[in-house]
């Protein structure tokens, strides 16, 4: 990073980061649309029929680098914020942040794209495996996290909240995929895995490898553009604070 | 010897006060006077501990409390807003209660001379909290000061919902713990009744 | 200069709150209460037959162990939040998370040992016998401490919000699944005739998993929301 000479530390302001950003999101957009494109194509078109699930299974181009993503990124919202707590410094909120809602989209969609799966291959719009079981409680913790934030007005209050919630939730995430697997061992015989993957012809490990690389150039470039919001949102509220502050009802702490 | 270095404190996104350096010695009280809404409480909760400060530091015998962390917080007693004093629990084992968590004497003799010295007649040393009147639970909120053996005293407004008996009694101890080398720091809006020599008076600016 | 020591700070925590539950002597009917009402809700809900009981057992009894635990949350610390006492606490110079170690004892004497308690008796009701009888309140007694203790990370990051009930649970369900998961595992397999030493293990390992980790992260919170 050193090698390009640009002072990093310099872009840790938010006022310098927001035009950089800005910069930065129509490539990781148009990297995004095209590896995305390339990834589906290959999918849905180029890759073999499979011999047991037919043309149905092609979703899981869709399903498995989703699932991956919202892992991914709940991991990485968490690393933000135990930087933010360990340095006591806002733009890492602000990072874990932006981050969230994402991570609950990919969440969703692995979610939305396994029931898909399901129906043609099982019979059923929900079945309890090891995998949909876990992205399900993922998406509890990620709507949890949003929901910690929004509920607390204080604004460095909900930064460091919502901190500590994500890092006891990246905790959970080992345990929780843990636990739902002993959970369905020991319900052996009442369901099938949706997760028992056609074996994976090279095509289609191509797709999928394809796909996960769009879904993080969407993902950053997403995630970019939010902190930009955020940042506008958090610069202007000093301004409202300044107009609207009534001291006698400050005091009442 | 306690001292504030260039402290910044703010409330959500509205900039409290600034660049305050004080320093308290042994013997003295350091009046923290102003309006409502000008920081006074977030400035005593940060001499707690309790609330981080924007920027600055806050020393004690020239350490920082935040290095310090339980060595500080054994070196005060902290009364505020809030009473800190259960409403089920009558005013005897809520004393008894806090002393012994201070690391006081907490026998139940003590404790009732603590709260007759501040005025709570023994008639209502066991009723319980909840029936007792504002001013009577904020005696009873106080009584610990008549227990406490630490040398600094942060408190917020203790003089509201007294009467003069009370007042006076409680400018009585204050002038005690400040004879024997002890600090104090209230935030106030009355004038304490105290040698000239011995307080200090700070107004919070933003 | 006076302090108490680190076991007279956390017994004078205990006790408070132990004297405080003696005056307040519904809290811990309670807990009691609910555990019965609900748990005869799934026989209204679901039929009589013993056969079907026996299956749902393990699972019933231990969401309604766990939906308990989830209620009783909100007295934790909002009580001494509201009337001063919890920045007190936080003053006294002892580790934050002994003290909350402390109050999460309590907190458990008051809703979640009534509840293991009683557990053998709901067996009974769901037509459980003999060991599945034990090891229902063994894992009970293993789990409900840890419930409370994960509780309370949630409570401590909820203090003092609007609608922090349902907030709560939002926040702590998905912590409480694995524990929910072994627990109601070991009287499955104790019901099928499969040992259930794996799970109670797994139990253990969430409870000392529990204790070593939650108590620092409530005092973190706790900071946190007074700040």
């Amino acid at each position: 990073m050193s090698a390009t000479g640009i002072n990093w530390f310099k872009y840790s302001s938010p006022q310098a980061f927001h035009p950089l950003a800005g910069r930065m999101i129509p490539w990781f957009a148009a990297a995004a649309v095209g590896l995305i494109a390339v990834g589906l194509y290959v999918g849905f078109f180029i890759a073999p029929t499979d011999v047991t699930q037919g043309d149905a299974y092609r979703i899981i181009f869709v399903h498995v680098p989703a699932a991956w993503m919202s892992m991914f990124l709940y991991v990485i919202m968490a690393i933000w914020a135990g930087i933010g707590l360990g340095l006591n410094a806002r733009p890492s909120f602000m990072m874990a942040q932006a981050i969230a809602p994402t991570g609950a989209m990919f969440t969703f969609l692995a979610l939305f794209t396994g029931s898909m799966w399901g129906k043609p291959t099982w019979g059923a719009w929900w079945v309890w495996d090891a995998r949909l079981t876990s992205e399900l409680i993922l998406l509890f913790q990620y709507i949890g996290i949003i929901l910690l934030r929004s509920s607390i007005d204080d604004l460095r209050r909900a930064d460091r909240a919502s901190a500590v919630l994500a890092l006891v939730g990246v905790i959970n995430v080992p345990i929780i995929y843990f636990s739902v697997r002993w959970w369905n061992t020991l319900h052996q015989g009442a369901s099938v895995s949706i997760t028992a993957a056609p074996t994976m012809a090279g095509t289609m490990v191509t797709a999928m490898l394809v796909m996960m690389a769009g879904f993080w150039m969407y993902s950053i470039a997403v995630t970019l553009a939010r902190v930009r919001c955020v940042i506008v949102e958090r610069e202007r509220q000093p301004a409202w604070g300044k107009q609207a502050s009534i001291p006698d009802v400050a005091e009442a702490r | 010897m306690f001292q504030t270095v260039a402290l910044s404190g703010s409330r959500g996104d509205r900039q409290l006060f600034s660049d305050v350096s004080v320093t308290v010695k042994p013997g003295t009280l350091l009046a923290v006077v102003g309006e409502n809404g000008s920081g006074k409480t977030s400035f005593l909760r940060m001499l707690c501990g309790l609330l981080s400060p924007d920027k600055g530091a806050i020393l004690w015998q020239g350490q920082d409390i935040r290095q310090l962390k339980e060595l500080y917080s054994a070196q005060l007693t902290y009364v505020g807003h809030l009473n800190g004093i259960k409403d089920e629990l009558t005013p005897v084992e809520n004393l008894k209660v806090s002393a012994y968590l201070a690391g006081d004497e907490s026998s139940g003799e003590t404790v009732q001379r603590a709260l007759e010295a501040v005025g709570l007649g023994r008639s209502a040393h066991r009723l319980p909290t909840r029936v007792l009147s504002q001013g009577q639970k904020r005696r009873v909120a106080l009584a610990r000061l008549w227990l406490s053996t630490r040398p600094l005293w942060l408190l917020d407004e203790p003089f509201a919902s007294l009467d003069t008996a009370a007042t006076s009694y409680l400018t009585q101890r204050l002038q005690v713990h400040l004879s024997s080398g002890g600090m104090v720091v209230v935030a106030t809006h009355q004038e304490i009744a105290l040698p000239t020599d011995s307080v200090q008076h700070l107004r919070l600016t933003r | 200069m006076s302090q108490p020591s680190m076991s007279e700070a956390l017994r004078g925590v205990v006790r408070r709150d132990l004297l405080l539950a003696m005056r307040h002597r519904s809290d811990v009917a309670m807990s009691v209460f609910f555990v019965v009402i609900v748990a005869s809700l799934f026989p209204l809900g679901v039929g009589p037959e013993q056969a079907v009981l026996r299956v749902i057992a393990s699972g019933v009894l231990w969401v309604t162990a766990l939906l308990a635990c989830l209620l009783s949350l909100g007295r934790l610390f909002t009580a001494d939040y509201l009337d001063g006492v919890l920045e007190q606490t936080l003053l006294i110079p002892q580790p934050l998370a002994v003290l909350v170690v402390g109050k999460v004892f309590a907190h458990w004497v008051i809703s979640g040992l009534p509840v293991v308690l009683l557990s053998p008796l709901l067996g009974l009701q769901f037509g459980l016998s003999g060991e599945s009888l034990w090891v229902l309140t063994l894992s009970l007694l293993l789990g409900t401490p840890t419930l409370s203790m994960i509780g309370a990370i949630g409570a401590a990051l909820t203090l003092g919000l609007r609608g922090s009930g349902l907030l709560v649970a939002l926040l702590v369900l998905p912590l409480f699944i694995p524990v929910l998961i072994f627990g109601a595992g070991a009287v499955t397999n104790s019901l099928a005739g499969i040992g259930s030493e794996a799970n109670l293990s797994l139990l253990g390992a969430c409870f000392l998993l529990s204790l070593a980790f939650a108590p620092w992260a409530t005092a973190v919170a706790l900071r946190i929301a007074l700040d």
